[in-house]
């Protein structure tokens, strides 16, 4: 935890340096940039608002430390339930939606306002729609996740699963959320160019979609300041939840990190996108259908025979939707292989298009009914959600992050290109890892709850099933631990990178840019 | 047809439900089919031409749509709008397979009662005090111990805080096999009504009292003063020497043993909480979840700890 502190301290002294009061938006001393104005141009963008991108930047390695850290804690504490400590606050049920909420929201959340800020304004070539707006949307989506972190583990939910937040939080995050959707979607409206970017759709989609599918799951009526019940009941209620639920994987966790891969992909491998039509198709194809999927949540319940079967016939026709963002990523990469070999970031960025065809592909069979009366309830959705969460999510940010972190302060590329490639190995063999045993713990589970007797009784316990998970738990643990020591690695180059452009910047000599 | 047609949903609703989705699978159709060519030729490395415009240095090829993709996209379709044949999904259509859950559900119970009943009959006749010896009998109320009572009662079958103990020769209801049988069967509500109305002062003597009954360590004087509020409100349940009253379910108080125990918790603790809030215990009637033949095997298992001792 010390180690985590000190970590999270230096790089809110770097927050603080780019916001300092005298200083101005980038953080440093104004005599020093106005001897050099070719520093300043390189530094700040004399068109471009790359302040919030930085701010976003920086809190996106913050919170994905944080995030998976407490990831880490929970699967410790599956392998050694005596980490629960005894104590409310750090009980699983609490710090397991901090965990969600943290990677999902404040990780993933915060790099989407990164490169979401960032692209719209490259491919439109101009400055975002309002400073102030966005400067808005920063610190109101830090204080929402500030206040999650509070709220969560004092036992505050709506019990609503990646929708835990309590209805004040919910206003802020709408608030917030509008003001994105204004920034973006004016700063495009404001375009100098003829044609909108691809990116620009999927970012356009994820953000409209993310505010309908917010607002309409957490309509609420409050009894108390932190307390509200849901306008829905039953299985309504449950419709409504998944429907938003499944969607928040598709929009949030999908469509916004296609966003992010068709700009830094072809950035990256300096090559052109492989297919505009292959975009087109796929990406209406996506929205269209992915709407439909939420139902594959809640087989085989209360749920009407007629609304689990949509729900299973769109998810498999997701499938091709689904591998046409991958194949679009993959082969633009056609021409420009053997980059792989020098670049760990382009590594990343290719590691996590083979994720997401992996994941695209095991979700749809798994939303099919017999499949998920097997993998249902089991870990093996936990590592379908972790091939996702890590391998796509995690991935395409970490190697947007290190395409983008050296350009907004002004240098070539990160501090350390080893460290990248370090990086890059922990984390895939940690995804690996993770995902490997919670297909074993998942098979494991599923076989065993319907294993019967010649008298037709169950053959294991549940707590026998839980016994012969352990193992798992131990792997998916050390995977973990993979994830987080590379997420500290990145931590340091970053900050490394941040101090180097620093010290540059105090030297007059202009050679060093 | 009339019989392929349920009934759950209005006529709107159901047709709104068929059009909105055969109209989101027909556009997706549409947008694939209207874009599979390209009308530019591949140049030497297989590439054609871009569109022609640029978004911060990225270009874009014109290619066509990879053809195994396309025809997995086609795939996909023909296979969901066969299944929607099939099965229900379509508004009220229930499908020609006239497949449900609720169907499949009650096929399968079917076929299990066909095929466990004759197993679990064949115990039904036997008196529980013989049942009890017969092992393979108790092997088989094992397993439905272990899957439907040991989540409160313990996998050993020694009970928890507010779970009692069944190994032991302490019976709140009786331990004879038709007690057993009763609990089993129809489920139990043990009520302990708070006594707060008595005052901190009395509680903590009727304490004193209770401890002195199990011969546990106690102020002797302020026990005293105890006893006369046992005698007029207590003795009534618990009898008048605290051995309690198992047609009500009133525990023995001088046997040393706690129902309301937490882990480290001391016993004078534990009795005041129980005299100031009360208690209710509370065992649910097993007849219905998993049937009389069971019950009447799960009797014995539990009437079989009584042979060990």
């Amino acid at each position: 935890m010390a180690a985590i502190e000190s970590q999270t301290d230096l790089l809110t002294c770097i927050i603080k340096r780019v916001a300092a009061p005298g200083h101005n938006a980038t953080g440093y001393p104004l005599t020093a940039f106005d001897g050099n104005i070719q520093m300043n141009s390189a530094l700040e963008h004399p068109t471009y608002n790359y302040k919030v991108v930085r701010q976003f930047a920086i809190m996106t390695v913050v919170w994905g430390i944080v995030g998976m850290l407490i990831g880490v804690i929970l699967a410790a504490q599956l392998v050694w339930p005596q980490l629960n400590l005894d104590l409310p606050w750090t009980s699983f049920g609490r710090l397991r939606p901090l965990h969600t909420n943290a990677v999902i929201f404040a990780f993933g959340g915060s790099a989407l306002f990164a490169t979401s800020y960032y692209v719209v304004q490259r491919t439109c070539q101009v400055r975002l729609f309002s400073d102030k707006l966005a400067a808005f949307t920063f610190w109101g989506w830090q204080a929402v996740i500030l206040s999650a972190v509070v709220s969560l583990p004092l036992g505050y939910t709506t019990t609503k699963e990646y929708a835990e937040l309590e209805w004040p939080i919910n206003i802020l995050i709408a608030a917030v959320w509008v003001t994105y959707a204004l920034v973006f979607l004016m700063t495009i409206k404001k375009r100098k160019t003829s044609h909108i970017y691809v990116a620009n759709w999927f970012f356009a989609a994820f953000i409209l979609t993310v505010a309908v599918l917010h607002i309409v799951n957490n309509a609420a009526i409050p009894v108390t300041a932190m307390y509200s019940t849901s306008v829905y009941a039953g299985s309504i209620d449950a419709m409504v939840q998944w429907w938003y639920g499944h969607n928040a994987v598709g929009f949030f966790l999908t469509a916004g990190f296609l966003g992010m891969m068709y700009y830094f992909v072809p950035k990256q491998a300096e090559r052109p996108v492989y297919s505009y039509r292959l975009s087109i198709v796929h990406f209406w194809a996506l929205i269209m259908i992915y709407m439909w999927a939420g139902p594959h949540h809640l087989h085989y319940t209360a749920l009407p025979n007629w609304a689990q079967s949509l729900g299973m016939v769109m998810s498999i026709i997701l499938l091709a939707p689904s591998w046409g963002g991958m194949i679009n990523g993959m082969m633009t990469l056609s021409g420009a292989w053997h980059k792989l070999r020098t670049d760990p970031t382009l590594r990343f960025l290719v590691v996590a298009l083979s994720f997401y065809g992996m994941s695209t592909f095991e979700g749809p069979m798994m939303a099919i009914k017999t499949v998920n009366a097997l993998s249902h309830y089991t870990d093996w959705t936990i590592g379908h959600v972790h091939s996702g969460a890590l391998g796509w999510v995690a991935m395409i940010t970490i190697g947007s992050m290190y395409h983008l972190i050296p350009r907004l302060f002004g240098q070539v590329q990160m501090h350390s290109v080893n460290l990248i490639a370090v990086h890059f190995w922990l984390a895939t063999i940690g995804t690996v890892l993770y995902i490997a045993s919670m297909w074993v713990n998942g098979i494991l589970q599923g076989l065993m709850w319907r294993a019967i007797n010649p008298d037709g009784t169950l053959m294991y316990t549940f707590i026998e099933s839980v016994e012969a998970s352990g193992p798992g738990y131990f792997v998916r643990l050390i995977g973990g631990l993979f994830w987080v020591t590379g997420m500290l690695i990145m931590a340091y180059n970053v900050y490394m990178t941040v101090k180097r452009s620093e010290s540059i910047r105090q030297q007059p000599a202009p050679q060093a840019a | 047809m009339s019989n392929l047609w349920g009934e759950s949903l209005s006529g709107f609703w159901s047709a709104w439900i068929i059009i909105i989705t055969l109209g989101t699978i027909a556009f997706s159709g549409w947008i694939l089919f209207a874009n599979r060519r390209t009308d530019k030729t591949p140049d030497a490395d297989g590439n054609v031409e871009t569109t022609g415009h640029a978004a911060d240095g990225i270009e874009e090829y014109d290619n066509a749509l990879p053809k195994w993709w396309f025809q997995l996209f086609v795939a996909t379709i023909i296979f969901s709008l066969g299944y929607l044949v099939l099965y229900p999904g379509l508004g009220n259509f229930a499908g020609i397979l006239g497949w449900s859950q609720e169907g499949q559900w009650e096929e399968e119970v079917a076929q299990a009662e066909e095929r466990f009943t004759p197993i679990f009959a064949q115990y039904q006749e036997v008196p529980i005090p013989e049942l009890a010896r017969d092992e393979a009998a108790m092997q088989v109320a094992e397993r439905i111990y272990q899957n439907n009572c040991a989540v409160c009662h313990g996998s050993n079958a020694q009970g928890g805080y507010g779970f009692p103990n069944l190994t032991d020769d302490d019976w709140l209801y009786g331990g004879e096999p038709e007690n057993i049988l009763t609990s089993l069967h129809n489920g139990r509500n043990g009520l302990m009504p708070s006594w707060q109305q008595l005052g901190e002062n009395n509680i903590g003597n009727l304490t004193q009292y209770v401890l002195s009954l199990s011969g546990l360590e106690h102020d002797a004087e302020s026990a005293e003063q105890g006893e006369a509020t046992y005698a007029s409100v207590c003795a009534a349940c618990h009898g008048p020497s605290g051995t309690g009253n198992q047609a009500l379910g009133a525990p023995n108080l001088t046997n040393d043993i706690w129902l309301y125990l937490a882990p480290g918790q001391e016993v004078a603790e534990s009795v005041r909480q129980t005299l100031r809030n009360g208690r209710n215990g509370h065992m649910p009637a097993q007849a219905s979840y998993i049937g009389e033949e069971r019950v009447h095997l799960v009797a014995a298992y539990v009437y079989s700890f009584r042979l060990q001792d």
